[in-house]
């Protein structure tokens, strides 16, 4: 199944995710609302995206951005799939139950950025010290211990 | 720190017999931990009954260091993510990079990465089947893995001059193309390479303690793989069928002829012994890489120094010795990433190790470790 | 140079089989030429480590035999970065090791923080935050040559150390005044 295929398909099955659909650098991209993200991930389960490939989030100032990767075996095509989460209050829901492989990742998306995830069964820090104070992968991260590096390009 | 008692809790087990359940405290510094990992090990008698992984102890923020670097100094930094095979993170950045910016590599740098790649798998797979060996034992196949190990850095070092951290592979192409003799010297050793591994799988696969100790220990069902997001010889000893250079074919790689091994049983045997048989493949593929490598450019012409590609983002994954090594790129504009991340297959493998570790042997516990072979620099990032 | 380096030519022109020496000299020579290392390879400098102490470079030939075990060791080799999180069990180790004992820094990370030295906000920059170092080797990585250069210039500098108490120079742990190195040893257990 290529790109458009998976598209139509898409759009045959689910028609409410059809609109939120886009296509960036052969990849699918799903942007959804956070309330929506785990039965959008249940659907595409479904479609045969068997595998969570990767999960992070970007800091974009104002808000969270949730990634979620999602790959299949069946199809050779890879699927974005994408939530805002409010930067005041960074909760959304754990995909742990569909995809075990999130358990790490969501404790490491916490680590990094203090999102935290609802269902998860163990959300604590993982690379990180325990007692570590901020979340250094956000833009507004301070650590007096931390040296700048020199602007010479 | 060798093993430590950590405490001694009594518990009642479902008899309403007393048992005491014994915490074990192994690393962050233990020669089977291959790295710096630390096992919380809850034990009943012999029998592990909790295996509880505590990582980040070389956690060097890696993401967060490239985010105040130009697209070109991150490079470096790639290669101290996966030490035990720098190549591998070198070209899944540069291919993310250049999907980003749009830079068209030319053929003869395409075929110097596939080359390098594999010469790197066997130099990995060498050292992880080295020590997997070395942890049950058998400390003449770590010996005689690691000097075909030795033979693959000299190569690597007539080729860039670096032992461990090579920087070749870069946006746009490579850093050096091949000494004079070079070629010759890498179909000889793939050659001798050949031999070695027969004798290995003889001397160590063949071996009635090697497979006493490794033989159902650990047994990974396909399904679990899929749904922990195991990769590599992980998932592959458990049956399933997945190689990103076979399967979501990039690079050069659908020329080539070459078998993807898989286990049935997802023991620790069968995904040592994967190793093994996908050194047998990365032989073949040098060979027929080299016999089809043309002249031309080894780099990009015209790529700038300095990139700024367009905003948006770029995700792109490569096949490593450890399995899909994903990295994701979101740029602003500017000549520095706004994001970096790197999709550690290590990461997700070893998260198995609760699941796997329960219900054998403390003695198992590092066998079960070194089967999934993690490198604690592309763990911890 | 002790003259015990020089026992069989001794032993040759005397005759009689006695030699008069320190024993300083005879101590600091056995010390020196049966260094036990212990590896503690954190990074990408345990994989040169690994390489200086197999066939092709062969670490043995000058006593120096890598033990996992702190309490048998003489050096501890640091190799590889060194973060915050596994600073204090670097120093629970040292401490383990009886004395005599001395500190090797291989590489950059060990050294200063290297790579790393900038824009990081979990590494310590050098073991010399909180070890006494002997011998810093730089490189990233540095060659399994420079290493047995290292314990060969560390070697020289037993040479000259005393077993006498009040010349002994004592070795402790430059324990963190500034509360960089948090001991947070048990802390992520509940």
């Amino acid at each position: 199944m290529n790109i458009q295929e998976l598209r139509d398909h898409l759009c045959g099955q689910h028609p409410d995710l059809c609109p939120l659909f886009s296509i960036e650098f052969g990849d699918g991209v799903l942007q959804v609302d956070c309330e929506t993200l785990y039965e959008a991930a249940e659907n595409l389960q479904s479609l045969g995206f068997d595998r969570l490939g990767m999960l992070t989030a970007v800091d974009f100032g104002d808000h969270f951005e949730m990634v979620y990767r999602l790959t299949s075996r069946s199809m050779s095509v890879g699927m974005f799939l994408k939530c805002a989460v409010p930067r005041e209050t960074p909760r959304t829901r754990s995909l742990v139950p569909l995809w075990p492989a999130a358990l790490w990742q969501e404790r490491e998306v916490y680590d990094m950025f203090g999102i935290e995830f609802d269902g998860h069964p163990d959300l604590r820090r993982i690379l990180l010290p325990p007692d570590w104070v901020g979340f250094p992968l956000r833009k507004d991260y301070r650590d007096d211990r931390l040296i700048r590096r020199p602007d010479y390009i | 720190m060798a093993l430590e008692v950590e405490s001694r809790e009594e518990i009642v087990d479902e008899r309403g017999n007393e048992v005491s359940e014994l915490v074990i405290n192994v690393g962050p510094s233990h020669p089977s931990t291959h790295g710096v990992c630390r096992v919380i090990t809850h034990l009943d008698g012999e029998i592990v009954t909790k295996a509880e992984p505590v990582i980040g102890y070389l956690h060097r923020g890696i993401e967060k260091m490239a985010e105040n670097r130009t697209y070109l100094q991150i490079v470096p930094l790639t290669d101290r993510l996966d030490y035990v095979g720098s190549m591998y993170s070198n070209w899944a950045y540069c291919r993310a990079v250049e999907r980003l910016a749009g830079i068209r590599v030319p053929e003869r740098a395409e075929y110097l990465r596939v080359i390098v790649c594999e010469m790197q798998r066997i130099a990995s797979h060498m050292m992880s089947l080295g020590s997997a060996a070395g942890d049950t034992g058998a400390a003449t196949m770590f010996i005689y893995a690691f000097d075909e190990r030795e033979r693959i850095v000299e190569l690597f070092e007539e080729l860039c001059g670096a032992r461990l951290t090579y920087n070749y592979v870069r946006p746009g192409g490579v850093s050096y193309d091949t000494p004079e003799d070079w070629f010759d010297t890498l179909l000889e050793f793939t050659r001798k390479h050949r031999t070695a591994l027969h004798e290995m799988d003889r001397l160590f696969f063949g071996n009635v303690i090697a497979r006493g100790r490794m033989k159902g220990i650990g047994v990974l069902s396909a399904a679990d793989a899929v749904g922990w997001g195991a990769s590599g010889p992980v998932a592959r000893g458990s049956g399933v069928n997945w190689d990103l250079r076979k399967h979501d074919s990039y690079s050069v790689y659908p020329r080539f002829d070459f078998d993807v091994p898989t286990g049935s049983n997802g023991d620790a045997y069968d995904r040592a012994r994967c190793r093994l048989f996908e050194c047998f493949e990365s032989c073949r593929i040098i060979e027929q890489a080299v016999a089809q490598i043309g002249e031309g450019p080894f780099k990009a012409e015209g790529a700038p120094r300095l990139l700024k590609p367009r905003p948006g983002e770029a995700y792109d994954h490569i096949e490593s010795a450890r399995g899909s090594l994903g990295v994701y790129i979101v740029s602003d504009g500017s000549e520095r990433p706004y994001r970096v991340k790197f999709r550690s297959p290590a990461f997700c493998n070893l998260a198995l190790l609760p699941l796997l570790a329960q219900g054998h042997t403390l003695s198992d516990l590092v066998v079960i470790l070194g089967s999934l072979d993690p490198v604690f620099g592309e763990v911890d990032r | 140079m002790a003259i015990v380096d020089k026992l069989g030519e001794s032993l040759n022109g005397s005759g009689g089989g006695i030699i008069l020496t320190s024993v300083d000299a005879v101590v600091d020579w056995s010390r020196g030429h049966s260094l036990w290392a212990m590896p503690m390879g954190t990074a990408c400098c345990a994989m040169e480590l690994i390489a200086a102490s197999f066939n092709k470079f062969d670490f043995d030939r000058h006593g120096t035999f890598p033990r996992p075990d702190p309490r048998h060791c003489d050096v501890m080799v640091v190799a590889g970065t060194v973060t915050r999180k596994m600073a204090p069990a670097i120093m629970r180790l040292y401490a383990q090791m009886p004395d005599p004992k001395w500190v090797i820094a291989m590489g950059n990370c060990a050294v200063s923080g290297g790579i790393f030295y900038y824009d990081s906000y979990s590494v310590i920059r050098g073991v010399d935050e909180f070890l006494p170092v002997d011998v810093h080797i730089a490189g990233c990585p540095p060659r399994p040559e420079s290493l047995q250069d290292a314990v060969l210039q560390l070697r020289e500098r037993i040479t000259t150390e005393s077993i006498a108490p009040g010349k002994r120079h004592v070795r402790e742990l430059l324990l963190p005044t500034n509360g960089d190195v948090s001991l947070h040893e048990n802390g992520d257990r509940e």
